[in-house]
């Protein structure tokens, strides 16, 4: 399971995070993608194997076990990971879709030499305007899936202690018969911890949200005029078009004094097209 | 890391519309990391919990093939490396015009404009509408065909739990147990879903390209 390569994807959005963002980020990383990855997949891996019945009967061991375990902890939490990390590349897209509207600009002006490009790769943009929604959009979507998954969880495995022991009489089993769950103590111990740091982050999303609103506000009765689109707009038009003049004198300067040492045009392809 | 790349070649091609980069690639990331996240562990031990009623050896090997031609997992691996290929019809089209006018800009002498040459985005309009217009349709085919293969092999998503077997050298009729077939009929309902959502994307987007084609 990679997630590796899956947490670079994510880390991604980073840089446009508020304060607290970084912090869920990080919680997530650690006390659940790692605690996931380096023990609970060792506790849980032998569920099915470690599930035995008192009762030579064959088949009755994977009836009890499907009919008590429909799906096992670790894919729940596994999916709840995904699912809750996904949100994060909404605000991803959305900070590209403004880069390239950034290029886009930077085109029509006339000047997109691969500087201005690469400052516009690592440009870290104000949570403002469209992006404020997207973000919160995000988090919603965010809280929402912990939510979710906690009351599935709740819903199939009511209570959050592993039992020893279950009665199972589904055929073929014979009557009733004991069936013995493997290290329920330690599962019990890790499905405590994996609740607790669910709780903490949908907290952690609600003060975020609580944070950016505050923020908005704060921001609204300032009176700042960047909030609309188009001003936005228009305000880098005009920054563009005076750096595009400033460049145009500094070239003109350059072009008289480097017009005895250009290359004729013919040497060049000659030499190119040999290869 | 194949993952990664696997992902990019999919969704991320730059010479896609809007709509195919961002969803798909969302979706593929999506299918990739669940399949990764289920595939050893609920399908890990398909055959070697496959237990059978009875004490003749040889029964349980010959049931299980019966009843599991082909695993679920290997499927959906397959379903995905196929309906990635596709996308490599659009990126060689594309590598092969930027060769084509790269050599024109050469014989022409304009070396300064190969830089923009390569960081261009090329219009979708004619040779590479109907290319990216094949690929969306293999895309579908693929989709649908893989979806239809595994609705047909195991008669529906729905896992059973028990299976009854009466192939040589099974003695008479046999109940064969599977192993955890609740989560596996919860993880294939989940990945036709999926499959689902990207078909009706690919055909939105094959829609939105043949719109934009009869405008103009």
């Amino acid at each position: 399971m990679n997630w590796g390569s899956f947490y670079a994807v994510i880390s991604g959005v980073n840089r446009h995070s508020t304060g607290i963002g970084r912090v869920w980020l990080s919680v997530i990383f650690i006390f659940r993608i790692l605690v996931l990855v380096v023990a609970a997949e060792s506790v849980w891996g032998d569920e099915k194997s470690g599930f035995i019945c008192n009762t030579q009967q064959p088949g009755c061991n994977s009836v009890c076990y499907d009919q008590f375990f429909p799906i096992s902890h670790i894919r729940l939490w596994a999916l709840q990971l995904i699912l809750v990390s996904t949100p994060a590349l909404l605000v991803a897209m959305h900070v590209a879709h403004r880069r390239h509207i950034d290029k886009k600009i930077l085109k029509r002006t006339g000047r997109s030499s691969p500087k201005e490009l690469e400052r516009i790769k690592n440009q870290k943009f104000q949570i403002t305007g469209a992006l404020w929604w997207t973000y919160m959009i995000s988090i919603i979507f965010r809280i929402a899936f912990e939510v979710a998954f906690l009351y599935i969880f709740y819903l199939l495995y009511p209570g959050f202690k592993m039992v020893r022991l279950v009665k199972c009489d589904s055929y073929p089993c014979p009557n009733t018969v004991d069936c013995f769950v493997s290290r329920p103590t330690e599962k019990t111990i890790f499905t405590v911890f994996m609740l607790a740091v669910s709780g903490l982050c949908v907290l952690l999303n609600l003060a975020e949200v609580v944070y950016l609103i505050g923020r908005a506000c704060k921001r609204g009765f300032q009176g700042s005029e960047e909030e609309s689109k188009g001003a936005w707009i228009s305000q880098r038009w005009s920054t563009y078009k005076l750096n595009e003049i400033n460049q145009l004198i500094a070239d003109q300067s350059l072009k008289s004094k480097f017009t005895v040492t250009k290359k004729s045009p013919t040497e060049k392809s000659e030499r190119c097209s040999a290869f | 890391k194949p993952l990664t790349r696997l992902t990019k070649l999919v969704g991320a091609s730059r010479h896609s519309t809007s709509l195919g980069k961002v969803w798909l690639s969302v979706l593929f990331i999506f299918r990739v990391m669940v399949l990764v996240v289920a595939a050893e562990s609920v399908w890990g031990d398909e055959q070697s919990d496959f237990t059978c009623n009875t004490l003749q050896p040889g029964c349980e090997n010959v049931c299980y093939d019966q009843f599991f031609p082909v695993s679920h997992i290997r499927l959906w691996c397959l379903q995905l490396v196929f309906v990635s290929t596709p996308t490599l019809l659009v990126a060689t089209y594309v590598a092969y015009r930027n060769h084509s006018d790269k050599k024109r800009l050469l014989s022409k002498g304009q070396e300064e404009d190969l830089e923009t040459l390569k960081r261009r985005r090329l219009p979708i309009a004619g040779a590479l509408w109907w290319t990216y217009a094949c690929s969306l349709v293999f895309r579908l085919l693929f989709e649908g065909g893989f979806m239809y293969a595994l609705y047909v092999v195991y008669d529906g998503f729905q896992m059973p739990r028990l299976v009854q077997c009466d192939q040589w050298p099974c003695p008479n009729l046999v109940d064969c147990f599977i192993s955890r077939p609740t989560e596996k009929t919860i993880f294939t309902v989940f990945m036709a879903t999926t499959s689902s959502i990207c078909m009706v994307l690919n055909m939105a987007e094959l829609v939105y390209l043949v719109a934009k084609a009869v405008n103009r």
